[in-house]
């Protein structure tokens, strides 16, 4: 006996092991979870654990050494010390990969599983909701599973429980089973969770903190009803102090919470924007760096892609700046792509909006993403569509000159476009054209007869009179030489 | 000769009836030509006259066609220009009510849907909710950061009050000054104060503090060797076994210390009938979909005869005095014939309710 207990506790201190050695030391082990000794059994379990937790082979092995049937049959039976290792030894088979998960459901683990749930020990509450949680991952059938054993209306009782650890355990729990689909996410809503799990965000550990904003989201993104449900709990404006957070996955996940609940309606956004978090959430991107900002910035976007006046609220709380410190600041390509998909949203209602990004100094940067070999397509994409959609709108003529020098046709044409409706109009700004450099620019210009491109140039032409297009157009300087060779002076 | 003779005396005959005949014949024929003549006469006369009748006939008929005829035109055009009229007042009054209907959506848009003044106060509302909830943002976290570094502070202390009742043994003495005490500095170290000021560590309290921690942990995530838990507690040692036909010590501490295993009556709880009870039915009612009964069939009930109160059957039937008319009417005792006349005036507006333009549209 003291042998076999000295065994046990070698094995379940060593980790690493070839999985040649494992497969042999788990054929050892399993004839001592039968042990009478109820500590050896205990320690086997746990190595056991250790091992599968270590190696998705070595869990293989657990599955198809049939030691999930033995565990299972003694998890209803043994004490708690026993079940907490079972419940580990669930945990760690399962959480490699949907087939090992499977097994698990298969040999009828979770009705055990939720039994556990049941028990008066915390810690037994814990491992079980944590295999629970591991086994839910994966996909929506094994969530679907977890839930029809029964496991939700304990789960969010267990939620109640003082014990930090138990409530961080059981949160993320619902979070995984929540985040398939909206049934999953409605079952969830229907046992209550949403009113535990909006007390919570008040708690001060971090770790809770970050599992409750998780499930909080991944209940609000599914659809509109679930997102007006999430709100009525009455988040706002607690969840903003989630965004001033010292925890980076606090903030990120505050502002993913935020985010699934602005994308659905204008009126969501509003009441968000009336609840003073957009200011929160600039902050928030503003003292984060990397894929912490991401949330966020889809925030913006989300908001200000709702209505012109949302738009125009993003833009009074100052939030083209830190947008366009992400596109330049940040080396991921995905980032810069959604910092400029949020850029074209707040830029593409009216000029108002369209001169408040070109002021920023934005539009040069995307033209440059845009051209970039190296950036991706989707970047590629997204920052010619937030270009297509500011310059459509944009009349502020300062922040389009620039352009018209590195442009590609396809974009030359927007900017054109928009110097020929307001230049028949505004003759200070002909002049500035004119001393800019501008008109010399759009002279070079070749533009197939016909195309719209040289329907704009010729209105740009109009504007101006004869001989100062003549001056400007190319090859003007040999026409004049060309005339002073011919010339006879009269003597 | 006879025969000359016969013949001429046949033939003078026949000159002489020829010859009356002829004359008969010249004169019926003159008689004729007469008749002739006159009938022509006649008739030609007839005619004239018929003619002239005729004509005057015409000249009547065309003077009355004349007359209808211009009147009906007359009339046609009158309908024409009170047409013409009607469609330029139309075309006036659409005009005014184009102007009318221009100022008001001009006004309403610019005063509800797209209120220009109220956006702009929106838009200042959100900055000055945005500073505040900055504001407040900013003195959360430096709460947060104070709350911390007190934290910190306040483990640092006790770190080193416990370093310092620990190392109590370094405290200088009269005769020995301790390492904290250099006798060239002028004042003492405050690690120095700090042991004159603590109370030495008593050994017992320590493993006691472990043991419990060990407890609550998680086993999969504990790094220690489990300890192996007694299955009995065992007896004192030391004790002299006493003398005498005394049982085990072990055993009587087991039976004095055997835990209650109540019979399931005991256990059970006085009133655990009434709660299952409760329990069932409350089982129930949140099974039971809908909460009310069944309502009995609407038309169940419908045999049932009026039985009119007493108050409202008169002697042959019913009364109408509270359905059909309110209030007793006697009529020789009016004075005048005309009705109440009413003291407010009645409202004009509400007068002209449905007649808002005049009666000339409907002409046509």
């Amino acid at each position: 006996t003291q042998r076999n207990t000295q065994f046990t506790e070698d094995v379940t201190t060593l980790k690493m092991m070839k999985t040649s050695q494992a497969v042999g030391v788990m054929a050892l082990l399993r004839p001592l979870l039968l042990d009478v000794v109820p500590t050896i059994q205990q320690t086997a379990a746990l190595a056991l654990g250790r091992l599968a937790s270590y190696n998705d082979e070595l869990a293989e092995a657990v599955v198809k050494g049939d030691i999930l049937p033995q565990l299972v049959c003694s998890l209803s039976e043994q004490n708690r010390f026993y079940k907490k290792a079972a419940a580990f030894v669930l945990r760690a088979v399962g959480k490699h990969s949907p087939q090992l998960a499977q097994a698990i459901v298969q040999c009828g683990a979770l009705e055990t599983l939720v039994i556990c749930l049941e028990d008066f020990d915390p810690g037994v509450k814990e491992a079980a909701a944590w295999a629970l949680g591991y086994i839910a991952r994966h996909n929506s059938e094994l969530s679907q599973a977890v839930v029809d054993a029964g496991a939700v209306p304990l789960l969010v009782l267990c939620i109640q429980e003082p014990e930090i650890a138990l409530k961080r355990i059981a949160a993320s729990t619902l979070s995984d089973i929540s985040k398939h689909s909206p049934e999953l996410a409605q079952t969830v809503v229907d046992a209550g969770a949403i009113a535990h799990l909006a007390q919570m965000i008040l708690n001060p550990d971090a770790k809770l903190k970050r599992q409750v904003l998780s499930a909080l989201s991944q209940i609000a993104k599914h659809s509109v009803d679930l997102a007006e449900l999430v709100v009525e709990a009455e988040i706002f404006p607690v969840v903003l102090t989630c965004l001033k957070d010292s925890d980076e996955y606090v903030k990120k996940n505050g502002a993913t919470l935020t985010r699934e609940i602005a994308k659905h309606t204008p009126e969501l956004s509003q009441l968000i924007v009336n609840a003073g978090g957009v200011a929160a959430v600039i902050d928030c991107i503003g003292s984060c760096r990397g894929t912490v900002r991401l949330p966020g910035i889809m925030m913006l976007g989300y908001v200000a892609a709702h209505s012109e006046n949302l738009s125009m609220a993003v833009i009074v709380s100052k939030g083209i700046p830190p947008l366009c410190t992400c596109l330049i600041e940040e080396n991921e390509d995905h980032i810069k792509a959604a910092a400029a998909w949020a850029l074209g949203q707040v830029g593409r209602h009216t000029p108002e909006h369209a001169r408040a990004v070109a002021v920023a100094n934005v539009l040069p940067t995307l033209l440059s993403m845009y051209m970039d070999t190296h950036s991706s397509e989707d970047l590629q994409v997204k920052a010619k569509k937030a270009l297509k959609n500011i310059l459509q709108k944009c009349t502020y003529l300062p922040a389009l000159e620039p352009l018209l020098h590195d442009a590609p046709p396809n974009i030359l044409k927007h900017i054109v476009g928009q110097f020929s409706k307001v230049l028949p109009h505004d003759s200070k700004a002909r002049r500035l054209f004119v001393t800019t450099g501008g008109l010399k620019k759009v002279q070079e210009i070749k533009a197939e007869p016909g195309s719209l491109l040289q329907e704009y140039i010729n209105t740009i032409n109009n504007c101006y009179p004869e001989e100062i297009v003549r001056y400007y157009s190319p090859g003007y300087s040999e026409i004049l030489l060309e005339r002073v060779e011919n010339y006879h002076p009269v003597l | 000769m006879l025969t000359s003779n016969v013949t001429f005396l046949f033939s003078i005959s026949t000159i002489k009836i020829f010859t009356t005949f002829c004359i008969f014949r010249s004169v019926d024929e003159y008689r004729k030509k007469e008749y002739k003549a006159a009938v022509k006469i006649q008739s030609w006369f007839r005619g004239c006259r018929v003619r002239a009748y005729i004509r005057y006939l015409n000249n009547m008929i065309i003077i009355i066609q004349k007359w209808w005829r211009g009147y009906q035109g007359r009339r046609y055009f009158r309908k024409m220009v009170e047409t013409a009229y009607f469609i330029m007042k139309m075309n006036f009054y659409n005009e005014m009510a184009v102007r009318i209907q221009k100022r008001w959506r001009g006004y309403y848009v610019r005063k509800y849907t797209h209120n220009y003044y109220a956006l702009k106060k929106y838009l200042e509302a959100i900055s000055v909710n945005n500073e505040i909830v900055r504001k407040e943002l900013n003195e959360y976290a430096e709460m947060k950061e104070k709350e911390k570094e007190k934290k910190d502070l306040e483990k640092k202390e006790k770190e080193k009050e416990h370093q310092a009742r620990k190392m109590h043994y370094l405290l200088s003495t009269e005769q020995i000054a301790g390492i904290y005490n250099s006798p060239f500095s002028k004042s003492a170290d405050p690690m120095e104060l700090l042991l004159r000021k603590s109370k030495p560590l008593s050994h017992s309290q320590q493993p006691a503090k472990n043991h419990l921690i060990c407890e609550l942990c998680d086993r999969s995530n504990c790094t220690r060797s489990p300890t192996f838990p007694a299955a009995q507690p065992l007896p004192p040692i030391g004790r002299q076994k006493p003398q005498g036909p005394f049982r085990d010590a072990a055993e009587v501490l087991r039976q004095r210390y055997k835990p209650l295993e109540p019979t399931l009556r005991v256990a059970a709880s006085i009133n655990s009938l009434e709660k299952a009870r409760e329990e069932i039915k409350r089982e129930e009612w949140r099974n039971r979909v809908h909460d009310n009964e069944f309502l009995p069939f609407s038309s169940y009930h419908k045999n049932e005869k009026y039985d009119p109160s007493i108050h409202r059957s008169g002697k042959y039937g019913q009364e109408t005095y509270g359905v059909k008319h309110f209030r007793e009417v006697q009529p020789k005792k009016w004075i005048a014939d005309k009705d109440f006349q009413t003291v407010l005036p009645s409202i004009v507006l509400f007068e002209r309710f449905g007649k808002t333009y005049s009666r000339t549209g409907q002409i046509v």
